[in-house]
């Protein structure tokens, strides 16, 4: 057994595991993240995807031990409160999920790889197909999800822009 | 303004996007233990034994059983049977297996522990002797007599293709796939040892069905155990119904005295969940030189796997009654023999039996318009049934109703999907446009028509009730898999009733909330559940005014019922709001009259007899590239008259959902076998769902022209016709960018069946 501690969403932990347990098992069944969902545990279908120190990861290929002194985002991270994220939103919006046990796996995978998009400013209906192409789905079809992506992706570039300007950057 | 019609957003979205749904595993009880089910590693052979003795010694473990810990000859019995149809008694699979084994990943034992890691690896400890006997894995060649066989079909057929000009024959084969939702299937199972009674989460179709047959299995009077509603992951036909699993998971419970969770993984569940589709047509049409169908003549062999479950002999049934489709076949002969291999027992995948049959009947229509000169689209449209030939009854029954198509125009609906797909510049698309221009691709134009079915009676019960808030809920008997039924009877109530649609709380899945409940399938939650709300908001609304009328002493003809409110018509000082009159209908209430019971509420049963019968047409352009055998699917167009869309966001969902669906049953999934019978499909990396990549955006036209008779609110059930001609409108255009003179032989069209064509084929390289 290993003691570890980690940041959820903010939130500090402390616990004790084997080695063995998956970092998904731990976040659901140990500390009560359930919003992170098991579709394959073994990696192909993305639903327990969860961000790792930044970056998407298959929560079901990491063991806990390896998220001692991590930073750890869950779709319960999402929200602003009773407030959806954009994506979130975006999500609704186009129809982008039906039964919903796949969609918290879509939502961190796009949040990691937008946050990180941001820096080039630019996605094309290829990109986010092929971004979208990374997880399964198995009730949409998938085309709520690429729209949701080109959506979220397109209002925070204007956003971003708006922000340039009210910062009175003249370029 | 009516609610239905609009594209309201879904009522399960916030919860399910911020992490909050309450999926299987997502329940737990205290002091819960979970069990471990321990499953056949050959594919036939004779138990010699089951030892258990070193993993009932593993810590953390409570309980193993065996077959010899149940009560004797447990069965699962057939829940859909065919009336009239064969006894399936002798072919019914056993909780788990005591003598003999017949596909791998049969139960033959269940390991209960503190925890799902040391379960497994007990469950590791199970030694399990068998002796191995011979596998039967074609349903084509095996020698053993089949478990049932079924001809549906009328009119001379012999006759018909004795005399007939042309007569043309495909074979074509269905490759075995089902519906693998996201979610593997999970149980928990709660006693209460003080009232014997069971609480029960993760039986998502049919609940009451299933309380019903496990309060009989366990001897229990079933109001005894409650089934609560929870999210499902998808359902598609496997989800929900009574496996082995549903049997054993309350029984440990019961017999522990503590709660018993079982939640399926991934590899567990592509052996051990229904699968389906896999069938053997040859198909043969008489035509006269017209090209008029004069006979329509199929010969099928249906794999069952090694059990008949609890769909008996529903889906070859289907297959055969629904096959002569939109088209006037004046005689028809379907016979389907249900064989028995040392596979995973089959049931229902979204849209069983048509999926096939659309295949086959489509296909050996482009075959024969080819060979008879004409073409495809015009074969089609001159044996289409004419506005003025419906209704048409064929003299044929199926899931126990006569099968009459009740309403429509098929050849307006063909016009209307070619020009919608001439106008998207599908059919210029072909052969070669810069959109798709790879070195040595071929492209393909497939167009399929298809009719499917919807609105499965014999009925749907639903309880609404104003609360004394004014918040109105909705008890349906329909349960929620994903499709938005919460959102769509939401939207039928409000509309019914006069109030926002945000008002209303739809509770579905729970036995206790709704003990009548017939479940979610068949495409039958928005026509019989939805008609089933309809009525009793219907009947609350005749309540509101009829009590509304007492307490402002007006007649009730001069009350009106708007925006969730009641006044004296043109006296709007008068108001009274729905929460004030379910106030007034409260027990003690000076406005009931002696005897009449309290509450603004009402219970109605929505009957039907005849289903009814939503049609479609496909439309799809590939491109092959005969170097590797790979099919993409470029374009796809889904033409769909659904009656009315009560959400048409959702009905498009559906519809490409479906598609998705359908372009894997096509190209990439496949339940394979090797010579021993051991699957060879047992992970996602080898059971090929498609992904974004694999899936185009997909076209729509969705048709509100004709409503369904059969229902107060015309709606025809819009879950299945995304995926019912999709292995037809792939087939067709494959063959189509292959030039092939005969069909494409099988499905799926993976990349070595794709080289084996082409090398056929003369002029491909």
């Amino acid at each position: 057994m290993h003691h570890i501690t980690l940041r959820v969403n903010g939130h500090h932990h402390e616990l004790t595991v084997e080695a063995r347990r998956t970092l998904a098992d731990m976040l659901r069944h140990d500390l009560g993240y359930t919003g992170t969902h098991l579709g394959c545990e073994h990696g192909i279908c993305g639903a327990c995807t969860v961000i790792l120190d930044g970056q998407p990861a298959r929560a079901c290929l990491v063991f806990g031990v390896q998220a001692d002194g991590a930073e750890v985002r869950t779709v319960e991270g999402l929200a602003n409160g009773d407030q959806l994220s954009d994506l979130q939103q975006a999500f609704s919006d186009h129809h982008a999920l039906q039964c919903g046990f796949c969609t918290p796996g879509f939502l961190m995978l796009i949040e990691a790889y937008l946050a990180e998009a941001g820096r080039d400013r630019t996605l094309s209906a290829e990109q986010a197909r092929g971004l979208v192409a990374s997880n399964l789905c198995r009730c949409t079809g998938y085309q709520g999800i690429v729209e949701a992506v080109l959506a979220t992706a397109q209002a925070r570039q204007g956003q971003d822009a708006t922000d340039t300007r009210d910062a009175g950057d003249a370029t | 303004m009516s609610s239905i019609g609009t594209r309201l957003p879904r009522k399960e979205d916030p919860r399910l996007l911020r992490g909050r749904g309450r999926f299987g595993d997502d329940i737990s009880a205290p002091g819960q233990l979970w069990a471990r089910v321990v499953r056949s590693p050959s594919a036939h052979g004779d138990i010699n034994d089951v030892d258990v003795t070193q993993a009932a010694k593993a810590p953390g473990i409570t309980a193993v059983v065996t077959a010899a810990d149940l009560p004797p000859d447990l069965v699962i019995p057939v829940r859909l049977t065919v009336p009239g149809g064969p006894d399936l008694s002798g072919y019914l699979q056993p909780v788990l297996a005591r003598t003999t084994v017949r596909y791998v990943g049969e139960p033959l034992a269940v390991v209960v522990g503190e925890d799902p890691y040391v379960c497994e690896d007990a469950a590791e400890l199970v030694e399990i002797d068998i002796a191995e006997r011979p596998v039967v894995l074609d349903a084509r060649t095996t020698d053993s007599p089949p478990a049932a066989e079924l001809t549906r079909g009328y009119g001379d057929v012999e006759a018909a293709f004795a005399a007939a000009r042309h007569v043309v024959r495909i074979e074509l084969a269905i490759g075995r796939h089902s519906g693998v939702p996201l979610e593997p299937r999970c149980l928990l199972a709660v006693p209460d040892p003080d009232t014997g009674s069971l609480d029960i989460f993760g039986m998502t179709k049919v609940p009451v069905f299933n309380r019903d047959l496990l309060a009989r299995l366990l001897g229990l009077d079933e109001t005894l155990i409650h089934v609560h509603g929870v999210d499902a992951g998808g359902g598609f036909g496997v989800r929900g119904e009574f496996y082995p699993e549903d049997f054993l998971v309350p029984w440990l419970a019961r017999r522990l005295g503590c709660p018993v969770k079982w939640a399926e993984d991934r590899a567990e569940h592509l052996v051990a969940v229904n699968h389906s589709r896999q069938q053997y047509h040859r198909i043969a049409a008489a035509f006269d030189d017209g090209g008029q169908i004069l006979a329509l003549d199929d010969d099928v062999a249906h794999d069952n796997g090694a059990y008949c479950r609890t769909h008996g002999v529903a889906v070859p049934e289907l297959t055969v009654a629904m096959l002569p489709g939109p088209y006037r076949v004046p005689a028809y002969r379907g016979r389907i023999r249900v064989v028995l291999t040392n596979k995973t027992p089959c049931g229902t995948y979204r849209a069983p039996g048509r999926f096939e049959g659309t295949a086959a009947r489509e296909h050996l229509l482009d075959v024969a318009a080819d060979q008879l000169g004409l073409d495809r689209i015009e074969l089609r449209r001159r044996n289409l049934l004419t506005p003025d030939e419906i209704p048409h009854r064929r003299p044929i029954a199926t899931l126990g109703t006569d099968l009459i198509l009740d309403t429509g125009d098929y050849p307006a609906l063909l016009a209307a999907a070619v020009r919608e797909a001439d106008r998207l510049g599908y059919r210029a698309l072909h052969p070669e446009t810069p959109e798709a221009s790879e070195p040595g691709c071929r492209y393909g134009f497939g167009l399929a028509l298809f009719v499917e079915k919807s609105g499965l009676g014999p009925q749907e019960t639903a309880d609404v009730t104003v609360s004394k808030s004014g918040a109105v809920h909705v008890y349906s008997g329909g349960t929620s898999l994903g499709q938005g039924i919460e959102t769509v009877l939401a939207q039928i109530a409000a509309d019914a009733l006069g109030v926002d649609p945000a008002v209303v709380r739809v509770t579905t899945g729970d036995t206790v909330a709704q003990p009548f409940g017939a479940g979610s399938w068949a495409s039958r939650s928005t026509v019989v559940g939805g008609s089933a709300v309809h009525q009793a908001a219907a009947a609350v609304r005749e309540r509101a005014v009829q009590l509304a009328a007492r307490i402002l002493e007006a007649a009730p003809e001069d009350l009106e019922l708007r925006d969730g409110a009641i006044a004296v018509r043109g006296d709007p000082g008068t108001t009274l709001t729905l929460a004030e009159v379910a106030q007034a209908a409260g027990p003690a209430s000076r406005y009931l009259e002696p005897g009449e019971p309290a509450g603004l509420t009402a219970r109605r049963r929505f009957e039907v007899s005849h289903m009814t019968y939503p049609y479609g047409a496909h439309a799809a352009v590939v491109a092959v590239d005969p170097g590797t055998g790979q099919v993409r699917v470029l374009r796809y167009l889904v033409a769909y008259e659904v009656g009315r869309a009560v959400n048409p966001m959702l009905v498009e969902g559906q519809l490409r959902g479906g598609v998705a669906q359908g372009i894997g049953g096509a190209l990439f999934e496949e339940f394979s076998y090797d010579d021993a019978g051991q699957p060879q499909a047992i992970s996602f990396i080898e059971y090929r769902l498609p992904t974004a990549a694999d899936v185009p955006p997909v076209d729509l036209l969705v048709c509100q022209d004709h409503p369904a008779p059969g229902n107060p609110l015309g709606v025809m059930g819009a879950g299945e016709g995304g995926v019912s001609a999709a292995g037809a409108a792939v087939a067709n255009a494959v063959r189509d960018a292959l030039g092939l003179v005969g069909g494409v032989g099988q499905l799926p069209l993976t990349p070595a069946r794709v080289r084996e064509l082409c090398q056929q084929r003369e002029g491909i390289p």
